[in-house]
């Protein structure tokens, strides 16, 4: 499957951890942004990074991508320690926004995938004409191919932007936020066609959401991020009120409601436990 | 020969020096502007061109002073406003407009002082509107090796850096994840931006050097879908207007009011304008099709 050579010699030994981050710390001006930070991810595992705004999962992706330093704490990426340019990590990012005027169609965009790194012009190739094609089957984008980026909707771009991910062959997948812009409907698609792709291809996707209910049928894991700080398992394990309301480091219910899962901050606790003041408490907050 | 082509190719178009040396000339540089302009629109760095541009004023002047090529002037002074530009911080979208703005405050300052003492020492205004506005025609030949020089670095830059530099213009976060130094791309990008501004200057002046570098480029990207089919489209446009532009300005010697000529630039400027007003109608006819019906929905 993998004809380039530069992913051959770092591909990891099936069973280790695609990616391993272990005690990380990120202090940016003069705040704790992360703090202790341990959690590892395998091989075709699809992981949720779960957290409200500010939480610290855009950074965290940022240390994982080598982007980012950190303070402490250590990140391996199939076993090796993190290098600026990794083949290994395919990338999302949460904002893109393209002119409809931008002369770029998807398959150029999805071209860049494969060699945006090298100097020079490409040199149109059957190969890399075929390899594009196939790709952009794969995500379901072959119908748009010829369309300019900044003309498709959201969740079309999502697909191109994971295609473009996807062509160099990566073993782990980052996505940040894929979900925020995305109507119900396409965000379904989306999750859908990731969590094919972990499946079929091995590869192990982590993608960030500040709800995560669109990803409870498909989560192998989460990693809670809460406070700069986080707790990983499986969602069982890990969505329940004592580890969350610890993780938060003050009570939160878990409450589950029709198959969602909704996680509500406040004076829900106090509400059971002392009566005589309930009435005055009925501020709650859903936080995730 | 026929008697139109004979009104539209006047006598002599063909056998005239300035003319031949202003047709290389421009059609050099429209292919530097096509390609470096693509990134310039997509960028969002216009401003940044004309800034440049303008400030080529300076140089320019200075250059009359020492009565050194005015080439090396706008050469000159576009790289090391580039660089003041980029230490300022033109590469934070924020920055941007300040270190533009600043820079372009400083050089047009220092311009003025030079034009002056240029006019006084000559007692003409010839060397303000020639700088200023630009003529193909008054190229020497001896300029032309300067020409094809900065046009190979400023062409080469962008053919080498084409690939990394297409995904950073689109977007930075996305070139930065894949381990492109987004920020030096940048200032390579920049410089080639330096000296093809300088280029367009000579070639049709420094206030009209930008319609050179965007008009073209920006009227290709409404025509096209790929990056590599709009810098081909740009350059072709690029050479079409200046071409024309020549034609018409060699006819003009026989308009009136004085019988000598009608700027080059002004006919260049003018046609690239229609051209990029052209080349939206058929996006602005479609608009009004399909927003009619809408708006009829809506308002219904």
């Amino acid at each position: 499957m993998n004809d380039d050579p530069s992913l051959d010699g770092s591909a990891p030994i099936s069973g280790a951890p695609i990616v391993s981050v272990a005690g990380v710390g990120v202090r940016l001006a003069g705040r704790d942004v992360l703090r202790d930070v341990s959690f590892a991810i395998n091989p075709g595992e699809f992981t949720g990074l779960i957290g409200s705004n500010g939480a610290g999962k855009t950074t965290l992706f940022r240390v994982i991508l080598g982007l980012q330093p950190a303070a402490g704490g250590r990140v391996l990426v199939a076993g090796h320690p993190r290098a600026r340019r990794n083949p290994l990590i395919g990338y999302v990012p949460q904002k893109f926004l393209l002119d409809p005027d931008v002369p770029l169609r998807t398959r150029d965009l999805v071209g860049l995938g494969l060699d945006a790194h090298r100097f020079g012009l490409s040199l149109p190739s059957r190969a890399r004409r075929a390899r594009i094609e196939g790709m952009l089957e794969a995500v379901d984008a072959s119908a748009f191919a010829d369309q300019r980026v900044g003309s498709l909707s959201g969740g079309e771009q999502q697909r191109v932007l994971i295609a473009h991910a996807l062509i160099a062959r990566p073993r782990l997948l980052l996505l940040d936020e894929p979900l925020a812009n995305l109507d119900l409907r396409s965000g379904h698609e989306v999750v859908a066609l990731l969590a094919r792709i972990a499946r079929e291809q091995q590869i192990a996707i982590l993608i960030s959401a500040h709800d995560m209910n669109p990803l409870l049928g498909v989560m192998d894991r989460v990693v809670y991020l809460a406070a700069g700080r986080a707790v990983s398992g499986t969602v069982d394990e890990v969505v329940r009120t004592q580890v969350l309301s610890e993780l938060y480091g003050h009570h939160v219910d878990v409450l589950r409601v029709h198959g969602r899962v909704l996680v509500v901050a406040g004076e829900a606790g106090e509400l059971a436990g002392a009566s005589d003041q309930a009435h005055t408490h009925t501020q709650v907050e859903v936080i995730a | 020969m026929n008697p139109t082509l004979a009104a539209i190719f006047a006598p002599g178009l063909f056998t005239s020096s300035p003319v031949q040396i202003a047709a290389l000339v421009c059609a050099i540089v429209a292919v530097v502007a096509g390609a470096v302009g693509m990134f310039t629109v997509i960028r969002g760095q216009s401003f940044a061109g004309e800034a440049l541009g303008d400030i080529g004023t300076t140089g320019g002047a200075a250059a009359y002073l020492i009565a050194a090529g005015p080439l090396w002037g706008f050469g000159a002074i576009a790289v090391a406003g580039a660089a003041a530009m980029e230490l300022i911080g033109i590469q934070r979208p924020r920055g941007r407009d300040v270190a533009t703005g600043i820079v372009l405050g400083a050089g047009l300052g220092v311009a003025a002082l030079l034009l002056y003492i240029d006019t006084v020492q000559d007692s003409t205004t010839g060397a303000t509107f020639t700088i200023v506005f630009g003529s193909p025609f008054t190229i020497t030949s001896s300029a032309i090796p300067l020409v094809i020089v900065l046009s190979v670095i400023s062409l080469g830059i962008i053919v080498l850096l084409f690939r990394p530099l297409l995904l950073s213009s689109i977007s930075p976060e996305l070139a930065a994840s894949r381990g492109i130094p987004v920020r030096l791309l940048g200032a390579g990008y920049l410089l080639a931006l330096a000296l093809t501004v300088a280029l367009a200057a000579f070639t049709i002046g420094t206030i009209l050097s930008t319609a050179l570098l965007v008009g073209p480029a920006a009227t290709a990207l409404r025509l096209t879908r790929s990056p590599a089919k709009a810098v081909f489209a740009a350059a072709l446009i690029g050479i079409a207007t200046t071409w024309l532009g020549i034609v018409m300005a060699y006819d003009s010697y026989d308009w009136p009011p004085h019988g000598q000529g009608w700027p080059v630039s002004f006919f260049v400027v003018t046609l690239i304008f229609l051209a990029y007003l052209f080349a939206g109608l058929p996006n602005w006819r479609r608009h009004r099709a399909t927003a009619t019906p809408t708006d009829a929905a809506t308002r219904a």
